[in-house]
């Protein structure tokens, strides 16, 4: 806690160290996001801009109050940041502007594949990267003499051998808590059999499907080499338990591979253990059995020109390519800004691109197809049904929710 | 008391109440009549770091007025009570034809998602009212034969449960029950079985809640029975003493029907509470062993999906599950104030 509070401290002394050229606004902005180290930093970056009032909230609760605090007229929030499945709803809801003219004026330092293009008009500004990609013991492996596992198949295998050999009794971690990190889970396992959510460019639910089986079957596999209350465990618990070195492989965020064992209390055989490497396959497929995910920024619409003039600077000014000078701040993400050299933590990620993993479908229906296999799912993961009943509940489940919504 | 007076007596609760209850609740059954715009999709080009594709967009220019003019949505009646995520009508009709034997149909119904809360709920709320009734009224009893000097102590220890914030209470019991916390390792060394974990199996975990909602609401029904008896007659203890009545029999005939009032009235609070029953299904993670009525709504709120209609309309049906369970208590004060009068 220590280490991670005087690496905030020094990020700040040195963002405004470097900002001798000020960046001045002349509208209040206000910022809402999420909450993780490279998130703060943008954060903060935005704070150092002088002339008028710079706020930022930032929660892990950001989902559920984006949509309301950028409705209103004016929005209390002038920028929201979002990954590639939280903008959908803003697009939803007509609630972000199209930033063409001011990436034009103020927008000299971001790079083309940052900018983030619905239907030609430039919505958001993307600053990192992220993707689920093996976490592992190497120490453990190389004991027992195990190859990385490349695919979900090696890691079953490596699983048993691992749990056999006494070395930990629950060896596999994943996110797995029943609702949202569930979903996603599958979403992963489901991409990498090949399957698609949907019908072509329809609404219309495709889940239901030999993928959609194996998928759920191979999760099942792995639960059996988890502790046994996985449905209560999202990613801050599978890290925690890795942590303790009850864990010893486990598909985790990119975003959390950098900070993972920099905690009090972890042991130096698990710090020193601990590597990463490229997300895995499954069932001989090429796309790796993971989604890809930016995170980035967005303007709101209800909101006069001037703030919205205000908020692009702000936000450029704390995602500038100086910024990257800092190995702190390096080392936070996988950073999508001009001039960032990858640090060892960024290999996962950037093994992941390289891949081509499938980005998260930035779909407006997406969220509902999520919601409701996160709903349905546990009954499966805890034998009560099968995986086909299961599989035509989520599809039951979508549609009531998709035809309430008006996408069906 | 007079008409007039009682009027202004009563005008601003009445007031408070129409602005602060009954609008809300009419705006919420508004709410569930109606679903957003049927939206006009559209086949765009969307480029991110990771490349360009083809996808599905929602045509916002298609629809404005539409919005403008019906900001409320389109009217569909009845139909989001009856879908799959509440009444599901159309499904248990189809399993109550495909089914052979009864049970069968139980059980198939009791996995669509509203039956599947209102049954957990349903449990929660008949077997947390009567426990907490029973040993409210027994630790109220004990209290109450205390010495004096202890006994401000100990009713301060014993409202504690009800002082701690249930979300909080139940995250620390949470971590209290994992298998590595201290009650989960000592009920493994108890049981010696080193696999036991409350957490994994629905059985336990519908348990857990249950002690749960107990020792959260004891303190309730605790302090207003120990207000209760200190209103006991003493002359009707002291006779039916002198008739050789012993504890259990003055109990049972005098002080049970002395604070029958307060039981009707506990009884009625807490009918209402655990029926939106909430705080401890998120604090112990339980969603895929427990679902409440109240934990839908929430989740249909939350994160990107926004179902306000299916919120609205679970809520209603939980107005409407409360009035029904609340009806027996409701038709019975109601008869002896008739027969008072």
């Amino acid at each position: 806690m220590k280490l991670i509070l005087i690496k905030i401290l020094s990020s700040i002394i040195f963002l405004t160290s470097t900002s001798a050229f000020a960046c001045s606004i002349s509208a209040r902005v206000s910022i809402v996001g999420n909450e993780f180290p490279a998130i703060q930093t943008v954060g903060s970056g935005a704070k150092e801009c002088k002339g008028a009032k710079v706020s930022a909230n930032l929660t892990a609760d950001h989902q559920k109050i984006n949509v309301a605090g950028m409705s209103s007229e004016p929005a209390e929030y002038t920028s929201a940041i979002v990954a590639n499945t939280s903008i959908v709803a803003l697009l939803n809801e007509d609630l972000i502007r199209p930033l063409d003219s001011l990436v034009k004026k103020h927008g000299k330092d971001l790079k083309k594949n940052q900018l983030i293009t619905i239907d030609g008009k430039i919505m958001a500004v993307a600053f990192m990267a992220n993707a689920q990609h093996l976490v592992y013991r190497k120490d453990i492996l190389k004991k027992l003499n195990i190859d990385v596992p490349k695919t979900y198949e090696e890691m079953l295998s490596a699983a048993k051998k691992i749990r056999d050999a006494g070395l930990v009794k629950n060896p596999v971690g994943g996110a797995y808590k029943a609702g949202w990190n569930l979903a996603q889970e599958f979403n992963n396992m489901f991409i990498g059999y090949g399957g698609s959510h949907f019908k072509g460019n329809t609404a219309e639910p495709n889940v239901n499907s030999e993928s959609g089986v194996k998928a759920l079957e191979m999760m099942k596999a792995l639960s059996n080499y988890m502790n046994p209350d996985f449905l209560t465990h999202d990613s801050n618990a599978t890290n925690a338990e890795f942590r303790a070195g009850n864990v010893a492989i486990m598909n985790m965020w990119g975003s959390r591979a950098a900070t993972l064992v920099d905690a009090d209390g972890v042991s130096d055989e698990v710090k020193n253990g601990m590597d990463i490497a490229g997300p895995m396959t499954v069932g001989g497929g090429k796309t790796p059995a993971s989604t890809l995910f930016w995170d980035g920024w967005t303007v709101a619409k209800k909101i006069s020109d001037k703030e919205a003039e205000a908020t692009f600077i702000a936000m450029t000014n704390a995602i500038r390519p100086s910024i990257m000078d800092n190995d702190d701040i390096r080392k936070q993400a996988v950073w999508l800004i001009d001039g960032y050299k990858p640090t060892e933590a960024a290999k996962g990620v950037f093994a992941a691109a390289k891949m081509s993993t499938t980005p998260y479908p930035m779909l407006p229906y997406a969220g509902l197809m999520h919601s409701a296999i996160g709903k349905e799912i546990s009954d499966f993961m805890q034998g009560k049904e099968s995986a086909k009943k299961t599989l035509s509940d989520i599809e039951d489940a979508y549609r009531a929710s998709a035809k309430e919504k008006g996408f069906l | 008391m007079k008409h007039k007076t009682f009027f202004w007596f009563i005008l601003p609760t009445f007031l408070a109440m129409f602005f602060f209850i009954t609008l809300p609740i009419i705006s919420v059954i508004i709410q569930s009549l109606h679903t957003p715009h049927e939206n006009v999709l559209v086949t765009v080009e969307n480029c991110d770091p990771f490349g360009c594709k083809k996808a599905t967009s929602i045509n916002h220019e298609a629809t404005e007025n539409l919005k403008k003019n019906n900001p409320l949505g389109k009217y569909v009646g009845l139909d989001i009570y009856f879908d799959r995520g509440h009444l599901a009508i159309e499904q248990v009709k189809n399993l109550w034809s495909k089914t052979d034997n009864f049970f069968e149909f139980v059980k198939l119904t009791a996995d669509l998602p509203f039956y599947k809360a209102l049954f957990f709920t349903l449990t929660f709320t008949f077997t947390v009212t009567p426990i907490m009734l029973v040993l409210g009224l027994l630790i109220a009893l004990g209290v109450n034969s205390f010495n004096k000097k202890l006994k401000g102590l100990i009713i301060f220890f014993s409202l504690l449960p009800m002082i701690v914030t249930p979300l909080i209470g139940s995250i620390i019991l949470f971590w209290m029950i994992d298998s590595r916390g201290i009650v989960g390792n000592f009920l493994q060394i108890l049981f010696e079985d080193p696999d036991l974990s409350l957490k994994a199996s629905t059985f336990l975990t519908w348990i857990m809640l249950i002690v749960y909602g107990v020792w959260h609401a004891i303190p309730f029904s605790f302090i207003v029975f120990y207000a209760g008896l200190q209103t006991l007659p003493k002359d009707q203890i002291e006779s039916a003493q002198i008739d050789g009545a012993n504890t259990f029999q003055q109990t049972i005939h005098i002080i049970i029907p002395h604070i029958m009032p307060l039981i009707t009235f506990v009884t009625l609070m807490q009918l209402m509470d655990n029926f939106r029953v909430f705080e401890p299904i998120v604090g112990f993670n339980a969603e895929a062993h427990a679902t409440s009525l109240s934990w839908i709504i929430f989740n249909d709120l939350g994160g990107e999906t926004r179902q306000l209609s299916a919120a609205a309309t679970s809520s209603i049906l939980t107005i409407f599950g409360i009035i029904i369970l609340l009806l027996p208590v409701l038709i019975k004060t109601w008869k002896e104030f008739e027969f008072k009068k």
